[in-house]
């Protein structure tokens, strides 16, 4: 069998000298053993792929090892991998093709090792599907077909390999093809083609079987070459995450890649969930000649905007008439990859497109057999390997997409301690008690009048920047007294600071509220909300505290938190005793305080956040921290 | 060029991931065509700039004419540059001729581990490509080494999307892969587009060979070739089936898998 393989490799000068135009990455999946890494070494032999160094290495590996060659092993790297001849890991290989340059990637079919056919699938702009034509439609086999669904792999063929081993006949692939396009159809998955194969034999992989008569279908590579290049994600409406903000030199470069649409100069942008909106004046970069003035989906970029609004890492930038979607909780389809089960209550850190937020896991609605998509009974957790329809609550507001109309921003994961140890796509948007208030915030900050004075005017003339230091905790545990000491120790500091008192608002803003009106509390925090935000507008650093909404001062900070957006804003915790302390909570102190010790920590915390810029009594040009 | 142009982006994406995650951050530039393409991908992510220090590992074996490039590079690019050497193995006449992978451990793996340990380096960043070698195929973009830099190849964290691992326990570092997806050709056409200064070592010179990679002089043989420019290159590259690194002694038999198993490179 050497021999054949030697002459294969010796067309090898004929190898495709033109130059490719574009890329593409395929991903071959399926049931272990049913010859996707056979699939691969074909395909490399028989279009002249294959580099020499490599046939002897693996040869003379053989040699050593004592066995005969086989195609697999050109790929299947790892002497683990050869001694139980499965693939490991996800391996990635090049071949050109009539102008394209393929990037295969052979994903191992090993239930064990599912997390890395996902890491091979979730890179995949199309894929090839292996089923053996002996063994027919196994575990694998479907699982694998309803994952690159969830991946968002919609282009894909199945291989009906090995039909050597059943005498070339059409019954038997008619059969499976029934079978399996059954099975797809339940989630509406439809295949480009299905293509009855012999990898071993080269039966339909680069040239036409002369065994199969019967059909007339495209072969693999012709397969290959009718898969798109996807280019309509730039059709689409803007999403461009923050990925970082540069203070390298003058320039003050907002960073990122543009997952969706198209941005120009003098666009105006949004950013979400802050609200805050700038027009583009600039698109940076080194060692470009002319300076773009637009760019699109895909592309790495950074640009400078007109104005310096505080935008962090994580906010999506979209155009004004199509924004993202913000709640703090979503539904969603999961697959689970971690070493220990995922657990109701149990924290994670959720991290979409460049934001990462603490979530937790409010409901499970079912865990999906992807064997026959049955539904299992409800469960407290999801294992390994499980697919599961699920509710997630984050900590703070989230800017997302459904997964159904943009890809890169409706699909997220989670991290269980140092490891991404799920992934899934957003279904559905959850309401939350915030939806109200975060429509008004929006909408008052789009139509938000300034004079000729700018937010970082303010900042550079008062040497800090506005925000809110929001106090929170049970009576009695010395919130007040705090406020007050902070309060004079930024103004002893020559800082702009003010103590918003809850009560003096009862006396007149809010003295046409009826306390018997169910609706008391509600509008009482949104007007405290609106006058803290008008107050922020001025450059302040306004001092609060939730004294005066009692026990419900959870909700109301949230609450606060919602109208005061974008404004930074350091929550401080008070309690008596070891109690958890609310979500988002920046300082918490328990137990009696050494107070000026706790309001020197507060300041210090201002400073870290880059609230407060330089020591008072200097001027100079403002640096914003990140 | 949209391929080179759509590479670009994935790497620039991934350096700017690098930064934003790890405060102790380095680059390992090796001067050849890789690292020095990953460079250039750093001054594109920072907008001409390198926020973070590059690594030099000095075997004190390497070809001279690469030292002087790496010093003109390093002043003119204003680069932050520290350069590691197992001094210890030197002093104790360690070379090549004492066994190739033994002479690679302790002069690359080695004098690396000892650097990233004095200096406390997180994140590590390196041009290795996936077409080189079997082994560097199955790589991640962020690829966790242990306390002891070992690579479990078995048990890699899963890389979704582009979401990558960037969080670690203490005493363990990830080595970050942003060319990955580069070929060879697709290394000189970036040269060429970008007009990235590169070294001559790589060009016939007159005397009909020239080196394809480049690594310790005696490890490293030139191939006979006689591209003397960047498009001879290409042209020479898309008509053979030669294996890249076929001139580096260390790659025969199972080296690779053994040496990267131990952390190397």
């Amino acid at each position: 069998m050497n021999r054949g393989f030697i002459e294969r490799v010796n067309h090898m000068t004929q190898h495709d000298q033109t130059k490719p135009q574009e890329s593409l990455n395929i991903v071959i999946v399926g049931h272990v053993d049913h010859g996707k890494s056979t699939l691969v070494g074909r395909l490399y032999a028989d279009t002249g792929s294959l580099p020499e160094g490599k046939v002897e290495k693996v040869q003379a590996i053989c040699r050593q090892q004592g066995k005969e060659f086989e195609y697999a092993f050109l790929f299947d790297a790892f002497l683990e991998e050869q001694e139980q001849g499965i693939t490991i890991d996800t391996a990635r290989t090049f071949f050109i093709w009539n102008g394209r340059q393929y990037i295969i990637i052979d994903a191992p079919g090993h239930k064990e090792f599912l997390k890395n056919m996902i890491s091979g699938a979730a890179r995949a702009e199309a894929a090839l599907l292996l089923i053996d034509a002996l063994e027919g439609v196994r575990e694998q086999s479907k699982k694998h077909g309803y994952l690159l669904s969830l991946l968002g792999v919609t282009q894909f063929a199945v291989v009906v390999n090995k039909m050597d081993l059943v005498g070339y006949r059409q019954d038997v692939f008619d059969g499976i093809e029934k079978e399996y396009r059954e099975f797809l159809g339940q989630f509406r998955a439809v295949p480009q083609q299905m293509i009855p194969v012999s990898a071993k034999m080269g039966d339909n992989i680069a040239t036409r079987s002369s065994h199969m008569n019967w059909y007339q279908g495209p072969t693999v590579l012709e397969t290959l070459a009718l898969f798109k290049k996807e280019q309509v994600r730039s059709e689409q409406p803007l999403r461009f995450p923050l990925q970082d903000v540069y203070k390298f030199d003058a320039r003050r470069i907002l960073a990122g890649r543009i997952t969706a649409g198209r941005l120009k100069v003098g666009d105006q942008l949004v950013f979400s969930p802050s609200n805050k909106t700038a027009l583009v004046q600039s698109i940076e970069g080194f060692n470009v000649d002319p300076p773009q003035s637009e760019a699109q989906a895909g592309q790495s970029v950074g640009i400078t905007l007109d104005e310096q609004i505080f935008v962090e890492r994580g906010e999506i930038a979209s155009h004004r008439d199509s924004i993202p979607l913000v709640s703090t909780a979503i539904r969603v389809n999961l697959f689970w990859m971690g070493r220990r089960p995922l657990e109701k209550g149990r924290k994670y850190v959720l991290r979409l497109a460049t934001r990462e937020v603490a979530c937790e896991v409010a409901a499970i609605h079912r865990i999906i057999d992807t064997a026959d998509l049955a539904q299992l009974q409800e469960s407290q957790a999801v294992a390994k390997n499980q697919v599961a329809e699920l509710t997630l609550r984050a900590k703070s507001p989230l800017a997302f997409d459904l997964s159904s109309s943009f890809e890169a921003t409706g699909r997220f994961v989670l991290v269980d301690e140092y490891d991404i140890a799920g992934g899934g796509i957003i279904t559905e948007l959850v309401h939350d008690e915030q939806e109200g208030l975060r429509e008004e915030a929006r909408q008052r900050e789009y139509a938000w009048l300034t004079g000729d004075v700018r937010a970082e005017d303010r900042a550079a003339q008062y040497g800090h920047r506005a925000a809110i230091v929001l106090f929170t905790g049970s009576a009695q545990t010395g919130k007040t007294f705090l406020a007050r000491r902070v309060e004079a120790l930024l103004v002893a500091d020559s800082r702009h600071a003010y103590l918003l008192e809850g009560e003096n608002l009862l006396q007149g803003l809010d003295a046409d509220l009826s306390a018997a009106d169910p609706s008391f509390a509600a509008e009482r925090v949104r007007r405290y909300g609106e006058v803290a935000r008008l107050l922020i507008d001025t450059g302040l650093i306004v001092v609060s505290t939730s004294k005066t909404f009692g026990i419900n001062y959870q909700r109301m900070a949230e609450m606060i938190r919602t109208l005061v957006q974008p404004a930074p804003v350091i929550a401080v915790h008070m309690s008596r005793a070891g109690e958890e302390p609310p979500p988002n909570t920046d300082l918490h102190f328990a137990g009696p305080q050494d107070f000026d010790a706790a309001a020197r920590r507060i300041l210090e915390e201002l400073k870290r956040r880059g609230v407060l810029i330089q020591p008072s009594g200097t001027k100079s040009t403002i640096q914003y921290s990140i | 060029m949209k391929h080179l142009r759509q590479l670009e982006d994935q790497s620039v994406y991934i350096l700017r991931e690098a930064y934003k995650h790890f405060n102790h951050l380095a680059m390992l530039w090796s001067m050849g065509k890789d690292s020095t393409v990953l460079l250039w991908l750093a001054r594109k992510a920072f907008f001409g700039h390198v926020p973070f220090p590059l690594l030099h590992v000095d075997t004190s074996y390497k070809i001279p004419a690469m030292i002087e490039y790496r010093d003109r590079i390093a002043r003119e690019w204003r680069l932050n540059l520290v350069v590691g050497q197992n001094k210890e193995a030197l002093a104790a006449g360690m070379n090549h001729t004492l066994g190739r992978d033994v002479c690679c451990t302790a002069l690359k793996t080695t004098a690396m581990k000892n650097l990233v340990e004095e200096k406390g380096y997180t994140g590590i960043i390196l041009g290795v490509r996936a077409d080189e070698d079997s082994t560097r195929a199955k790589e991640r973009y962020f690829s966790p080494r242990d306390k002891h830099g070992d690579w479990d190849f078995r048990d890699q964290p899963p890389e979704l999307w582009d979401q990558f691992k960037t969080t670690f326990p203490p005493g363990t570092h990830i080595r970050i892969h942003p060319l990955l997806d580069w070929t060879e050709i697709n290394i000189w056409e970036y040269i060429k587009h970008e007009n990235i200064p590169f070294m001559d070592l790589y060009l016939d010179r007159g005397d009909g060979t020239r080196y394809r990679s480049l690594g310790c002089a005696p490890c490293t043989m030139p191939i006979k070739s006689t591209a003397k420019t960047v498009d001879e290159i290409i042209a020479e590259l898309r008509g053979t089936n030669v294996a890249e690194r076929a001139g580096r002694a260390q790659d025969a038999g199972r080296g690779m898998e053994m040496l990267r198993k131990k952390g190397y490179m």
